[in-house]
């Protein structure tokens, strides 16, 4: 009786099926458990990136909950961290990317309220390990020739690498590379050149 | 009678998931660039190996061979998911380290190979040992050319070490040769094929000496493979006709 059930089609649908709904509750399981802990540590690791861009003395309001959503007609909707001190907008940052020579870069820019760099970093690449990857702040100081820049300094024409006429160093062997995130750091300082206002007036939240 | 001492001599060396079966290439190939993450996604492995081996022994008689594949696949899956949130959750850096390249564990092939040729076949007893074994020879053969690929790409040895074991093995972080310029071949996927070439090279030099040098036969007589439409015996090759 038992053997003829385990040769019949239907049972073999009815195991599977077993199966994947037993996986499914495993997995529903694991997911609960871990889901609070992914998500303090998502949270660490912006805070750590923001951290990077913007100087902590700058601002004493819960940075990574700090978020303010611009709608820009080319970039799209871009979240903005907005750090205050007393109230007053110090900082902000928000995160472009950028296509190098392997694909995206992911570049967060922290700015001043006058649209001065504070600092750049990147978050992820797949650039070149050895060339490309000189854009990391492990491998290279690089990226920190960005702080004090804004978009008069240099002026738009010099916001390109040297090779291209501007004022920022490529790396040997690799153009494409600081290329792209020089041209990243550029989208974004005009972007926040275009939201400067409701960006500054930004409602604060509720704490 | 299960033979321990024949499984880890498997495992390890004559019929090496990489060395011996030439499987799991494409996660070997990604990730050895240093030996420190040849060894993470080894010893990921190697847990992945062992629980999926024991979960499809026990569920042997239950899985009927009809559905045997999809059902290895969704064990495999299942745990390597797990194995993703959990080091998510428990073991971020690391996470960090070896987030992309944790769901190519289930693109293992030697996984569901063992699962198939072994696992479903013995005790959980024998699976489980089956499987650390297993993934030993797959650990040592990723730190092998993760190693080879890191000295002379970038002139360091376990770089990073302590991110991924805990600030205590920093000792392992080498430099082996300062102010090296680096060698980009080798840490670029090229370089992987190479130094893996090489390595093979090497194995079956060895084996060669150890059998006194008789076996120079260029591949073994096939035994039976097992495929889609049947069992190919080389034997009775008219049963298929």
């Amino acid at each position: 009786m038992f053997q003829t059930l385990r040769t019949h089609p239907a049972w073999h649908g009815l195991l599977l099926g077993a199966f994947s709904l037993v996986a499914a509750l495993i997995l529903a399981l694991g997911s609960d458990l871990t889901r609070a802990p992914i998500a303090a540590r998502a949270a660490e690791d912006l805070q750590l990136s923001l951290s990077q861009v913007i100087p902590a003395a700058l601002y004493d309001n819960d940075l990574t909950s700090s978020i303010h959503m611009l709608q820009d007609q080319t970039e799209g909707a871009v979240p903005v961290f907005v750090a205050r001190r007393d109230g007053q907008v110090t900082a902000t940052a928000f995160e472009l990317t950028g296509f190098g020579y392997a694909g995206a870069i992911r570049v967060l820019i922290g700015l001043a309220p006058d649209g001065q760099v504070l600092g750049v970093r990147v978050l992820a690449h797949a650039e070149t390990p050895g060339l490309g990857d000189k854009i990391e702040i492990r491998k290279s100081p690089w990226i920190d020739g960005f702080a004090g820049r804004s978009l008069t300094n240099p002026p738009p024409s010099g916001w390109k690498v040297r090779k291209d006429g501007g004022v920022f160093d490529q790396f040997s062997g690799a153009t494409i590379t600081p290329r792209a995130v020089v041209q990243t750091v550029a989208r974004g300082l005009a972007l926040f050149d275009r939201h400067r206002s409701t960006v500054l007036a930004a409602p604060q939240e509720q704490t | 009678m299960t033979d321990f001492a024949k499984i880890a001599r498997d495992g390890i060396w004559d019929n090496n998931v990489v060395f011996g079966q030439l499987l799991a290439l494409c996660p070997l190939l990604a990730v050895t660039g240093t030996a420190t993450n040849g060894l993470g996604m080894g010893i990921t492995s190697t847990a992945v190996m062992v629980v999926s081996g024991v979960a499809v022994s026990l569920l042997r008689h239950v899985i009927t061979p009809e559905i045997r594949i999809p059902a290895f696949v969704l064990i495999i899956a299942t745990i390597v998911t797990l194995v993703d949130l959990g080091l998510n959750a428990w073991a971020h850096d690391l996470h960090k380290v070896l987030g992309l390249f944790i769901p190519l564990i289930v693109t293992n092939c030697a996984i569901l190979g063992r699962a198939e040729a072994f696992a479903s076949r013995q005790s959980p007893v024998a699976a489980g040992f089956d499987g650390l074994m297993m993934g030993l020879g797959f650990t040592l053969a990723l730190v092998a050319l993760g190693a080879l690929r890191e000295i002379f790409g970038a002139g360091t040895l376990f770089a990073n070490a302590s991110i991924l074991l805990g600030p205590r093995f920093a000792f392992l972080e080498l430099t082996v040769f300062p102010d090296y310029q680096g060698f980009l071949l080798l840490v670029l996927p090229p370089g992987g094929f190479i130094v893996m070439g090489l390595l093979l090279a090497l194995k079956a030099k060895l084996d060669q000496r150890v059998s006194g040098g008789v076996d120079l036969t260029p591949g073994r007589p096939a035994g039976k493979v097992f495929t889609s439409v049947g069992v190919l015996d080389p034997d009775h090759k008219e049963e298929l006709s």
